[in-house]
């Protein structure tokens, strides 16, 4: 297979596709904690701007607002960071959010390593947290498609719903939009999902498009991979996934942008410890660490997060070392630091 | 759509409640119903009572533009928390049908549940015989209000964030062009919390002044009296500052609070009603400066209580003034 690919940049998908979404729904709101250009919604405000609130630095109470809000029939959006939404303001979203099961949209901008913001900015354990909340649903954003699309999945949800949400220069990877806890069968190591595969992998986020650099030179290496790309992390019911799961031979890999533990790849040996599935599982994230301010390539190889991983991984669970380097994966793409991408913007 | 200072319809005799049982005779069954609670069980949060009493009987007895319930209602029977197969159960069904020119009340301190339930029962919505379901397993009634425990419609527990969601529901009631108001029952320690502080000011920016807080300043909190704990004062500045109207009053004169709740400022309003935590119950004094829960240290003082609870009954409310 070859590694050239033309991949298309949609450069902030969720702009106009967010205005133009919300243009038949008066029921949505936008609330931001002074980051509204920043999690790209502020031609929205001027579009909208009786729909949106500005609560200021201050999202304890943003949280529970959003929460009064939604008991009175509106469906609050609130568009900030993924750290501020889970970190500072558990508890409100615990208990004027959660428990009462209420309609809020939790737009995390920024997760895991996409940002050079440094530790106080990278949201590594969003996920873990989210899945241990009660009625929460957590969805992934891997490319413009999903971005786009996620909006319809989480507003027919009748419950809190939390985003890993993508901005700046996003890659199409996918021409269907995103379902609710349905992956995304990227590769099929047979003729059908059942059939068996040398190896599983499972990816999230960013992490899908590392793989895809680095599935092909494994394919060419003659290894039967099965790749599945996952945007819907709480549920974690999806049958194709199990139907997957069971098709490893000689083992499963994880790919996610945040810490393995709490994450996809605790999820997915849930499942397999749930399920009797035997084989080794390798989990591809941030190993009991935080990581620092620098670009997001630079950090995907720093944490072992990028597509060599992937090979490395491969590597281990097969007992094989292969003759694949940087120049035989598809290319990295990589966004201009001061560009319209905005990666430094806090 | 203009929101900010958009002039809201405030009390209006045309939309005057129905004629309610004494606001003075509301409070003193407060204290007597909650001092027998605590008898009946061994203990209780008897000096929430003592303090919020006359405060609860200016709202429901007086202040409060509520729909009539059906008589005084049987709490329901606890049978799932909320969920993605079991909807919401709100314990605001004992404020009768919500309507937009009628009133909402949200209650913050949810540990005062006992007193919220006793001033239920004085108000004619609450079926007397809730009181024996307080606390047991399988309840609504619970002893920390939840929002399916009568009188509730938010999950406050948490203390601080009722306030916050208070506002967004006054938000969201000014976007469906409803006039009823928003009240808010609150603790002094709640004032403690940065949550509170984020919620006034954002209170005041949208200018929410369909937004009435009413706050039982009993200066005593779970670990003793506020001031060896964390000072809040001066409350009044601080709220003025933050941008809201404030006013202080005598938490146990009636009359006196409810022309506060129904003055109109302009703005959120807070209602800062000073209470004495003993208030009808002298006994109590014994027990400073420790007062947030009464746990009977042996049978003589439960003598002493039972003792006073009988004068209490032949006395009618004199003993509580």
């Amino acid at each position: 297979m070859s590694n050239q690919r033309n991949v298309e940049i949609v450069t902030r998908p969720h702009v106009e596709n967010f205005i133009e979404w919300s243009a038949d729904k008066p029921e949505v709101l936008v609330l931001s904690a002074d980051l509204t250009n920043s999690c790209e919604v502020g031609k929205w405000r001027d579009t909208y701007p009786d729909r949106f609130f500005s609560m200021g630095m201050a999202e304890q109470n943003m949280v529970s607002f959003a929460a009064g809000l939604a008991r009175e029939g509106f469906e609050p959006w609130l568009h900030t960071f993924a750290v501020f939404l889970y970190r500072r303001p558990l508890d409100q979203l615990q208990m004027s959010v959660a428990y009462p099961n209420l309609k809020v949209r939790l737009v995390g901008f920024l997760p895991g390593i996409t940002t050079p913001g440094g530790v106080t900015h990278q949201a590594i354990d969003d996920v873990a947290v989210m899945r241990a909340i009660p009625n929460m649903t957590i969805l992934e954003t891997g490319d413009a498609t999903e971005v786009e699309s996620v909006l319809d999945v989480a507003h027919e949800i009748d419950g809190p719903v939390y985003i890993r949400m993508l901005r700046g220069e996003v890659p199409r990877l996918f021409p269907e939009p995103m379902q609710f806890n349905t992956a995304r069968v990227l590769a099929v190591a047979g003729a059908s999902l059942e059939d068996p595969a040398d190896l599983v992998v499972l990816t999230s986020g960013i992490e899908t498009e590392e793989a895809l650099r680095a599935v092909p030179a494994l394919q060419d290496a003659g290894v039967g991979i099965t790749h599945l790309h996952v945007s819907t992390l709480k549920p974690f019911t999806d049958p194709t996934v199990l139907t997957a799961l069971r098709s490893a031979r000689s083992g499963v890999i994880t790919m996610e942008n945040h810490l393995v533990t709490g994450g996809l790849g605790s999820a997915v040996a849930e499942v397999m410890a749930e399920s009797g599935i035997g084989t080794p599982l390798h989990r591809i994230g941030l190993h009991d660490t935080y990581a620092h301010g620098a670009s997001q390539a630079y950090l995907l190889r720093e944490y072992d997060l990028d597509a060599m991983s992937l090979v490395q991984a491969a590597g281990q669970l097969l007992g094989r070392t292969f003759d694949i380097d940087a120049a035989d994966l598809a290319p990295v793409r990589i966004a201009a630091t001061h560009s319209s991408a905005k990666v430094e913007a806090l | 759509m203009q929101l900010v200072g958009r002039p809201i319809t405030l009390y209006s005799e045309a939309m005057a409640p129905s004629p309610s049982p004494d606001p003075a005779d509301i409070a003193s069954g407060i204290r007597r119903r909650v001092l027998a609670h605590v008898l009946a069980n061994n203990g209780g949060y008897l000096s929430q009572a003592c303090s919020s009493a006359e405060l609860l009987a200016a709202l429901y007895g007086q202040v409060l533009r509520l729909a009539p319930t059906d008589g005084a209602l049987h709490p329901p029977a606890f049978e799932a928390v909320p969920g993605p197969d079991s909807p919401r159960v709100s314990g605001g069904i004992f404020h009768g049908e919500p309507g937009p020119e009628l009133d909402r009340l949200i209650v913050s301190p949810a540990h005062y549940a006992l007193v919220v339930y006793a001033a239920l029962i004085e108000a004619g919505r609450l079926d007397e015989a809730a009181l024996d379901q307080f606390n047991k397993d399988g309840s609504t009634v619970e002893m920390i209000g939840a929002e399916h425990s009568p009188g509730f419609e938010t999950t406050t527990g948490s203390l601080a964030q009722a306030l916050s969601t208070a506002g967004g529901i006054a938000l969201g009631r000014r976007l469906k062009g409803e006039s009823g108001r928003t009240f808010v029952f609150m603790s002094d320690g709640e004032f403690q919390e940065g949550q509170t502080w984020e919620a006034v000011q954002a209170l005041a920016y949208y200018g929410l002044d369909s937004v009435r807080v009413v706050v039982d300043v009993n200066r005593a909190q779970c670990d003793g009296p506020m001031d060896s704990v964390m000072t809040i004062e001066p409350l009044t500045t601080k709220l003025k500052a933050f941008g809201a109207s404030a006013e202080s009053v005598d938490g146990h004169d009636i009359a006196s609070l409810s022309r506060a709740l129904e003055r109109p400022t302009g703005k959120p309003h807070f209602v800062l009603a000073y209470t004495d935590p003993v208030r009808g119950v002298p006994l109590m004094n014994k027990r400073r400066p420790v007062l947030h829960y009464l746990r009977f240290t042996g049978p003589e003082e439960r003598k002493e209580y039972e003792d006073f609870y009988a004068q209490m009954l032949l006395n009618g409310s004199e003993v509580v003034r």
